[in-house]
């Protein structure tokens, strides 16, 4: 056997196979497009509602109720001035209204993210089955080529809000669920025994004890998915979805160095803005642990 | 408001062996294969082995035995938390074993409550809403307002709102007693609950426990590793050791006539003037005249020595109301609050 050539399938058979399956795929999209896309509608209508909302109402009540928002979940007048002080900044360059559509996409991201996320997250506390299932999964949602899951997502819903929210929220769904997992899975046991012995039902269980203790760590998971969305909107931007990402990749073919930084800096805004919110919000959940009083 | 214990727990050749394969290897333990035997040939591990122990209602069960004993394995037995590998755990009729899940539920909830040894107390409730878990899981209006009255019970009022974690140990564990008690259960398991505590409020902990006990009647299970606290709480003792019982009864049972030199070795440094009552060795009264001081017949022999001495008297006869049980002497008080094996070592 020829030793420095790998025995190959033939080059028949591969493109072959490619065919099959490429032919099977668009067979499927186009009988069951129109019904995905259905499907989906209701996500698309939640993310054009609130980008409305915030593009169409005044700039200066927009700027109150997202500080109002801050400082509800901070209860800290630094973040929410900080805040303040950099989306006037990020408005007084001309970038307002690409901040808004990419703060509504983030948001809705992120709120499918938890939605989807903290229940798989409790299956998978519960059982090494499901946690041994769904992790292999996880592994490649977060190490695949996010292009690569791109070309099946635009084959069925073209270009759009739609194929981008599927597109960011398959890459920032991980966090919510591993560290739901891993908080639910924490939670001391001598306090679970305890629960078990008063005669809690597992339901009881978990609302009273295992989710309440593990809500720290979840509000960790969050906020890595608020990153990790965050991350994403460049590429979102490549299949049509409107914000920040775009002005940068306009940035990148034409070489306009001063557009991509500003943009680009206009995100690193927006992300320490949602950064610091969600941790004092999460360091707020843990208030408990302090001794003394 | 509170239900005192009406039922014996009976439990009845209980067996149960740690494994994946236990129930292949009960009749082999029945048939005499030792705890030692069954690790090197199966990897099993024996943690109960023939338990038969009647625990009386209304009265404080000791459960005493080092750590390993198997100790905390049996009153686990008792709510169902671990379920044995062959026997019964009998209350008002009822296998705790046999019970189906939702049954279980039931009964820890109406009939048992716990305290634990790290206290399990929710971080993340204050003391009113951790003593009020109990009635908070069956769905009990008066929940709060039962909470602080046992808060109040426990000495922790003015604390309603503070965290486990703002408290010391011992105002910790009485969140888990209060949290107990406030469950209104007939039968009460504390494991090891003052062992975690310092010997003050290791101490002050016992007190407030026998005060309680005194009104409340509670079929209480205690397990401890310390034979002090188990002489001061138990109405009756079972020695646990390698899984197996050596011996049980009450206190001057134990410390008078142990069952074996485990037991001997392991009264050997306990106070016997505090354990021993003056009935205990009290000597026929014989048709001789009765000597004129008189002590009780439940008092501790130290408490009898002392007034003896105080009052220059050598000889006292014992009564029980008016019943008269016999005559004691400072010789043989003496001798009994030595302990006879050190007196032999020393001569």
């Amino acid at each position: 056997m020829d030793m420095f050539r790998f025995p190959e399938m033939s080059r028949g058979n591969l493109r072959a196979m490619r065919q099959t399956i490429d032919g099977a795929f668009r067979d499927f999209t186009r009988a069951w497009g129109d019904t995905l896309e259905a499907i989906f509608e209701p996500l698309q209508d939640l993310l054009t509602l609130i980008e409305n909302l915030l593009l169409r109402s005044p700039w200066a009540l927009v700027l109150v109720v997202l500080a109002a928002g801050i400082w509800l979940l901070s209860r800290s007048w630094r973040i929410a001035l900080g805040s303040v002080l950099a989306l006037l900044l990020v408005g007084y360059f001309g970038m307002w209204e690409d901040t808004m559509r990419t703060i509504a996409m983030v948001l809705v991201c992120t709120l499918i993210a938890v939605v989807m996320g903290i229940p798989v997250g409790i299956v998978m506390a519960q059982s090494n089955r499901a946690s041994g299932l769904v992790t292999p999964i996880l592994d490649m949602m977060q190490t695949m080529p996010s292009f690569v899951y791109l070309i099946p997502v635009v084959m069925i819903f073209g270009l759009g809000k739609v194929p981008g929210l599927i597109a960011v929220v398959i890459y920032a769904i991980p966090p919510v669920i591993r560290l739901t997992n891993l908080g639910i899975r924490q939670v001391a046991p001598d306090v679970l025994e305890a629960a078990e012995a008063f005669g809690s039902s597992g339901w009881q269980k978990l609302r009273d004890v295992q989710l309440p203790l593990a809500l720290p760590t979840i509000m960790a998971g969050i906020n890595q998915t608020i990153m990790m969305s965050l991350a994403m909107v460049v590429v979102a931007s490549m299949i049509g979805v409107r914000g920040l990402g775009q002005p940068v990749l306009q940035a990148i073919n034409q070489q306009y160095f001063t557009m991509g930084v500003m943009n680009g800096l206009a995100i690193v805004a927006i992300a320490i803005i949602m950064d610091r919110t969600t941790q004092a919000y999460g360091k707020r959940l843990q208030k408990h642990t302090e001794a003394g009083r | 408001m509170n239900k005192a214990g009406t039922h014996d727990i009976e439990i009845r050749d209980l067996y149960k062996i740690f494994g994946p394969d236990a129930h292949r290897h009960i009749d082999a333990v029945k048939g005499g294969l030792t705890k030692a035997e069954l690790n090197d040939r199966h990897n099993h591990v024996l943690g109960l082995q023939d338990i038969n122990l009647t625990i009386p209602h209304g009265r404080i069960t000791v459960i005493m035995g080092l750590s390993g004993s198997g100790k905390s394995t049996l009153i686990r037995h008792i709510n169902g938390l671990i379920r044995p590998t062959a026997g019964q755990v009998l209350y008002d009729g009822l296998d705790v074993v046999t019970m189906t899940p939702a049954q279980l539920r039931g009964f820890r909830r109406q009939k048992t409550a716990m305290v634990f040894q790290k206290f399990a107390l929710l971080p993340h409730r204050t003391v009113l809403r951790n003593v009020a878990y109990g009635l908070d899981i069956r769905g009990i209006a008066a929940a709060e307002e039962r909470a602080r009255h046992w808060i109040g019970r426990v000495g922790l009022e003015g604390y309603e709102d503070y965290y486990p974690r703002q408290l010391s140990g011992g105002m910790q564990q009485r969140v888990g007693l209060a949290r107990a008690l406030a469950n209104d259960a007939e039968i009460l398991l504390m494991d090891e609950a003052f062992s975690a505590l310092d010997p003050l409020i290791r101490m002050d902990m016992q007190s407030i426990l026998l005060e309680l006990q005194q009104e409340l009647r509670k079929t209480i299970v205690f397990i401890t590793h310390d034979l002090d606290e188990a002489l001061r709480l138990g109405d009756k003792i079972a020695v646990l050791r390698d899984g197996a019982m050596e011996q049980v009864g009450n206190g001057q049972d134990i410390v008078l006539r142990p069952a074996n030199a485990y037991i001997a070795e392991f009264v050997r440094e306990v106070n016997r003037g505090r354990i021993i009552e003056a009935r205990t060795i009290a000597a026929p009264a014989t048709g001789e005249r009765l000597p004129e001081f008189t002590v009780k017949a439940r008092s501790k022999l130290d408490l009898v020595a002392r007034r003896m001495t105080k009052a220059g008297v050598s000889h006292a006869q014992v009564r029980d109301g008016e019943v008269l049980v016999g005559i004691i002497d400072l010789p043989s008080i003496l001798e009994a609050m030595v302990n006879p094996a050190d007196a032999a070592s020393d001569d």
